[in-house]
């Protein structure tokens, strides 16, 4: 055993050095007024397990990287435009809108996105922004609850995701919310499917490589909801998430169920100072 | 009642195959390596190259570069380059690798190809839901005896 293991060290060092390796360099101003963190310390937590912190937005080519750098440029602007006009508009049996309770969402929605998920003390429940929007529609609307991952949900977080652009992500992952967490992290280590591979084999062991033409990020979830060029419209977090457990030849979770709630919250904290980079534009 | 025939045909023709091959869960594993052939054929060294470059069949090239599938585009960084695996390992080493990597390296990233339990929430394939039957290996029996003797002509300079 020993001996083999030996072996194959060797033939990593022999191996060519990469073309592509790691983050590349560029930083990230958007309107030319807001900096983003893109690179930044890892969060005690994560005990060693990152040495450093990347945005997804580090791994792209300066084409994709471009579209995020001005909102003129940026696809995913139409939908947070779509939602405006849902959170000013009047639904559900009470005849009220978003507006009606939160006024202007660039003020009341500030600095949101940044801790979510977070504890929900009168629910006894762990919320993420989807969930908790939804509460919203359902319980102070009399409004129909959209659907978790559907376009009108990913264009209501994108409105509020913009109002924190540039804030620091700032998860609690202590008090109530912990054991949440917990199991948030034993799914991330846990090697599903039939190519029994954990997102940690792909985001945290590989991060920099490539694996077939895809360039490896840290699966990072600062930039959420994303706009992706290779299907053209904005992507929550849960079904990037099933996405990556479907490759795995795994059977995924469903967007909004428990586990993936606890993997958000997980995953969401490992970024735990990167900026709000939502939405984002990736491949 | 022809129904009844054909489906019964077909079912001995397909234990007929099975029978000339060492099932998953029988292979012999002598310190990660496999000394018996699991199909008794030789293995056809092209389909062997066709399978480890392609993303259908094995997709090798997902996770290692192979200098000699030079026309195969974007070969991945995960495991160590291919080159030379022939003169590295013996065709016992290398077909216990294909079969179960996890039984010489501990751990390993590489996925299991010729194995069919073990598996945590395993899917039907790419469709993310739950298999509608007993899993197949990623590899046939035969696949696998190809892959290893490509591997086997990857020798040093
Ligand atoms: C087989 C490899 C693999 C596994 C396993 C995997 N992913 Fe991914 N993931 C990718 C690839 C490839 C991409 C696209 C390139 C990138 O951003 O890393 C990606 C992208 C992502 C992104 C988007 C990042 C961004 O900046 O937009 C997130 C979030 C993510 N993965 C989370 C996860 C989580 C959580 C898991 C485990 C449930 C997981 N991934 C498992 C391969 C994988
Ligand atoms: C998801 C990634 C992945 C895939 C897919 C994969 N491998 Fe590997 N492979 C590895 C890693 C990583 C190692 C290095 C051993 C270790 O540290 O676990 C390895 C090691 C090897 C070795 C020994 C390396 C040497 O040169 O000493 C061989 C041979 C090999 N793989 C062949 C294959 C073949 C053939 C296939 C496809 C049928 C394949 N691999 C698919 C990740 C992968």
């Amino acid at each position: 055993m020993k001996v083999r293991a030996m072996t194959a060290i060797a033939a990593l060092l022999a191996a060519p050095l990469a073309a592509v390796a790691g983050p590349d360099g560029d930083e990230l101003v958007v309107n030319g007024e807001i900096n983003m963190v893109t690179q930044t310390e890892a969060p005690a937590h994560l005990d060693g397990a990152l040495p450093e912190l990347y945005s997804g937005w580090r791994f792209r080519s300066d084409e994709t990287q471009a579209l995020q750098m001005d909102d003129f440029d940026n696809p995913a602007m139409v939908f947070v435009d779509q939602a405006q006009e849902a959170w000013d508009t009047a639904d559900g049996t009470e005849g009220k809108s978003c507006a009606s309770c939160h006024g202007d969402a660039a003020e009341s929605m500030a600095g949101v996105r940044a801790v979510y998920p977070k504890w929900n003390e009168a629910a006894g429940e762990v919320r993420t922004l989807e969930a908790q929007v939804n509460d919203c529609r359902e319980n102070r609307m009399g409004a129909k609850a959209w659907k978790y991952d559907g376009g009108d949900m990913a264009a209501m977080t994108a409105l509020i995701s913009v109002q924190s652009r540039g804030m620091p992500v700032n998860v609690a992952i202590d008090g109530p919310v912990q054991a949440t967490w917990e199991m948030g992290k034993e799914i991330y280590y846990t090697r599903y499917g039939q190519l029994e591979l954990s997102c940690a084999n792909c985001h945290e062991d590989n991060y920099g490589n490539m694996i077939r033409a895809d360039h490896l990020s840290q699966g990072q979830i600062n930039g959420f909801p994303t706009y992706r060029l290779k299907n053209a419209k904005l992507n929550t977090a849960h079904a990037r998430f099933k996405g990556c457990v479907r490759d795995t030849r795994a059977e995924t979770f469903s967007p909004g169920s428990p586990e993936f709630v606890a993997l958000e919250l997980y995953v969401a904290s490992r970024g735990n100072g990167l900026s709000v980079e939502g939405p984002s534009v990736r491949n | 009642m022809k129904t009844t025939i054909l489906t019964l045909a077909a079912a001995l023709i397909g234990g007929a195959a099975w029978a000339g091959e060492t099932a998953p869960g029988d292979v012999v594993y002598a310190d990660g390596a496999v000394e018996a052939s699991l199909t008794g054929t030789p293995g056809d060294a092209a389909n062997g190259a066709m399978v480890v470059g392609s993303k259908k069949h094995g997709n090798c090239v997902a996770c290692h570069q192979v200098s000699a599938l030079a026309d195969v585009p974007f070969q991945g960084e995960i495991g160590p380059a291919l080159d030379g695996a022939g003169s590295r390992w013996s065709e016992a080493e290398l077909r216990g690798l294909v079969a179960n990597a996890k039984l010489t390296f501990e751990g390993s990233m590489m996925p299991s190809f010729y194995r069919v339990d073990g598996y945590v929430r395993p899917g039907n394939a790419y469709t993310g839901k739950a298999p509608d039957g007993p899993l197949t290996p990623l590899l046939s029996a035969q696949e696998i005896e190809d892959v290893v003797a490509f591997l086997a002509t990857l020798k040093d300079e």
